[in-house]
């Protein structure tokens, strides 16, 4: 909570107002004043955002900072600082930890840790008890602790009776949201990449995209019969788009993320064994990569989510069936975004944000703090981002513990140079300040 | 080549028909009386298997020591490999002693691009999971040759059975297509890959329509841990819709040859009177495996000179 000033001067302003040039004031954490031409005051620190776009911080609805149980991979410090050099002010981790974040003293504990951290550290709490998809967390004690978004991720609910009653009982809880890692277990045991024709070459058994899209049906039908809100993880599948599509046109408060990785690669990333490629849900086809962009373009997407998954080396480096899956995003997510959809002109600048700040922020219930609009008397969570920079990704240089980085090696347009949480820099000029 | 992960790692056509035109040479030493040349002297090849494989393994490690080559044998059972070391580990150890060449077997698929990847030995896949299992496809397309002449050209091939989980079957279709076969994969639908896209083959669930046309029958394992995963009912519907009974042998042409790359299950994929009957290729297949890894090890480490 600075109460010192900052200044950002020269950059193009862009929330969902519409875009300008203009300088925004920082005082005391909040923002004071939006406006072309300001003068600093006396002992500011003044931010140059010539050729860059301030917006409001990056919302990452789901990622995994490994907290507690596998410090090695990455905690909520390195997770954090990772996730401001990515643009964001705000994440959300998944409560697949060990133990589990079904117990409120483990979740008072990850976020008594985020509050030193350089972004706003939420999390999501467990569905189940131990994420074992029979008995329900106690999921009021959570949402008192601020949890909104229960999931089991990593695990699907497989049990509609259980995700019925899931749905039935945080309707008491304003704000709360079930969502859903949408693979049905049955079909994807013993899988290890998206089933196709990929699959069948490698001789590696695969997870069919029907093991999401029967699921996501099955829950928009149970969010029907109970009211329940509703929120797909990580949507991979374009059939699983199609139903979300229409549930919305119908009414039901549903919503869904998709990552980075699933609009821009695919299952034929795995053709070389390298368990980096390797996640859940799986890499798909092109067919669906372009889905996936569609459901982005008309709105059934709502939000861009990386599902950070960091892996210790020496667990990546093994056989693709023995490794774990996942992958990295949280530092790369908005120039990969950039890179690959803004700048070929498949989305807007303003798009983009929607799917990457003002969307999440809604959907996650940070959106009185986090995701726009800029304008004074809002919390100072800000990023300005160099849309001309070129770098590459060095998985070596990342902030995160790991290295498991699908990008390595990419040439990227656009990088994050300022991250503002509360007013103060948590990364000036696109080094981390903590 | 620097090493042997997978059918296509044999450059084409080309490169096949080459491996075995030289595997000829490798046959003609075996029959000498001392069936040993010193091409590979002071070379080290180490077999790392971590499924149980007799054949394989023994075969490779014959092959080697008819080279003259030093061999090694990594095997799961009595290795660290139980005490938690990883894949990793194990390949630098062992390339720590200085070998020359690894043979792996593993039960994922793609282990041996990894090794290969790690590793300044070459590697040779002795099957990967699911994935491939490079030398069997040579040593099926080579005892083949010897009985239909050098070309394969337009040889119609049955490969009958569990196709979706054989690494045998994804290197059979690759090596007998690049050689000009006509290939039909056959078997419960619930045994064929999920997706056949690129693959050159025909597919039939029916044996009896296929058998009267085929100039040769290869049957794959029938694995009974498929029943648990309610991939057909029981090992006797197996035997009676798919297996390779004596009344079936009978309906096929004379000259159809069978093959099997073992162990055969009796009785379920193929008869016992058709195993051990003049049309079976299966013994013989065993003993060209030698000559073909003769080949192949000759192949990845020697000098390029005259084999001797």
């Amino acid at each position: 909570m600075s109460s010192s000033e900052v200044l950002i001067t020269g950059g193009r302003v862009l929330d969902q107002t519409g875009e300008r040039t203009a300088d925004v004031r920082v005082v005391g954490g909040l923002i004071a004043e939006v406006g072309a031409g300001l003068a600093p005051s006396a002992g500011a620190t003044v931010l140059d955002a010539e050729g860059c776009v301030v917006t409001s911080g990056l919302v990452d609805i789901q990622v995994h900072f490994r907290e507690p149980g596998r410090e090695d991979a990455e905690n909520v410090e390195t997770g954090a600082r990772a996730a401001a050099l990515g643009g964001c002010t705000a994440v959300v981790c998944m409560p697949n930890t060990d133990p589990p974040l079904d117990d409120a003293a483990v979740v008072q504990a990850v976020l008594e840790r985020g509050r030193r951290a350089a972004c706003d550290v939420r999390v999501a709490g467990c569905i189940t008890k131990g994420r074992a998809g029979s008995e329900l967390a106690p999921l009021g004690e959570l949402y008192d602790l601020g949890v909104r978004i229960f999931t089991d991720d990593g695990d699907c609910v497989a049990d509609a009776g259980v995700m019925r009653r899931a749905f039935e009982y945080t309707r008491a809880f304003p704000g709360a949201v079930v969502a859903q890692h949408a693979e049905d277990p049955a079909l994807v045991r013993g899988g290890h990449m998206h089933e196709g024709a990929w699959s069948a070459r490698l001789g590696i058994p695969g997870r069919p995209a029907e093991a999401e899209s029967s699921i996501v049906a099955r829950d928009i039908a149970l969010a029907r019969l109970t009211g329940g809100r509703y929120h797909v993880l990580h949507l991979s599948a374009g059939a699983s788009a199609t139903l979300v599509r229409a549930a919305k046109a119908e009414g039901l408060r549903v919503t869904a993320e998709c990552t980075p990785q699933h609009l821009v690669l695919t299952d034929e990333a795995c053709a070389q064994f390298d368990p980096v490629f390797k996640m859940n849900p799986p890499l798909r086809e092109s067919a669906d990569v372009e889905a996936l962009r569609a459901a982005l373009l008309d709105g059934t997407i709502d939000a861009i989510a990386t599902d950070h998954a960091p892996h210790a080396p020496e667990t990546k480096d093994v056989p693709f069936e023995e490794a774990p899956p996942g992958m990295l995003g949280v530092e790369t997510a908005y120039s990969v975004v950039y890179t690959t959809l803004v700048e070929p002109g498949v989305l807007t600048l303003a798009q983009a944000l929607t799917a990457l700040s003002w969307n999440p922020a809604r959907i996650a219930g940070l959106d009185a703090e986090h995701g726009g609009p800029i304008e004074s008397g809002r919390p100072a969570h800000l990023c300005v981002f160099d849309t001309t920079e070129r770098w590459q990704v060095d998985g070596h240089r990342l902030a995160s513990r790991s290295r498991n980085s699908p990008w390595e090696g990419w040439k990227l347009t656009g990088k994050v140079r300022h991250t503002l949480l509360h007013g103060a820099p948590t990364v000036c000029d696109g080094a981390a300040t903590r | 080549m620097k090493h042997l992960c997978s059918v296509d790692d044999l450059g084409g056509r080309a490169g096949i028909e080459q491996m075995l035109d030289l595997t000829d040479s490798f046959v003609e030493i075996q029959q000498r009386d001392i069936p040993k040349v010193p091409a590979l002297r002071g070379k080290t090849v180490v077999s790392l298997f971590f499924e149980d494989s007799t054949r394989t393994r023994l075969s490779f490690e014959t092959a080697a020591k008819r080279l003259s080559a030093d061999t090694m044998t990594f095997t799961v059972g009595s290795s660290s490999v139980k005490k938690g070391e990883s894949l990793l580990d194990t390949v630098q150890t062992i390339e720590a002693m200085g070998v020359d060449a690894i043979v792996v077997r593993h039960g994922a698929a793609g282990a041996a691009h990894r090794v290969a990847s790690w590793a300044q030995a070459s590697v040779v896949n002795g099957g990967d999971g699911r994935h491939e299992h490079p030398t069997q496809a040579l040593l099926d397309a080579f005892t083949l040759r010897r009985h239909r002449g050098p070309s394969l050209d337009g040889c119609r091939v049955a490969i009958v059975g569990d196709i979706r989980n054989s690494r045998v079957a994804r290197s059979n279709v690759k090596l007998f297509h690049e050689l000009g076969c006509d290939l039909t994969l056959v078997g419960p639908p619930t045994l064929m890959p999920e997706r056949l896209d690129g693959w050159p083959v025909s597919v039939s669930y029916d044996i009896d329509e296929v058998l009267p046309d085929v100039d040769v029958v290869y049957l794959l394992r029938i694995q009974r841990e498929r029943i648990d995963q309610a991939l057909f009912p029981t090992l006797r519907e197996y035997a009676n819709r798919w297996g390779l009974t004596v009344a079936r042998a009978a309906r096929m042409k004379p000259d159809t040859f069978v093959m099997h790359p073992g162990p055969m299950n009796r009785g379920v994929e193929i008869a016992a009177e058709v195993a051990d009957s003049s049309r079976s290729l299966v013994t013989e297949q065993v003993a060209n495996g030698v000559a073909v890894r003769m080949a192949v090890l000759w192949s990845l480490l020697g000098s390029g000179g005259p084999v001797v």
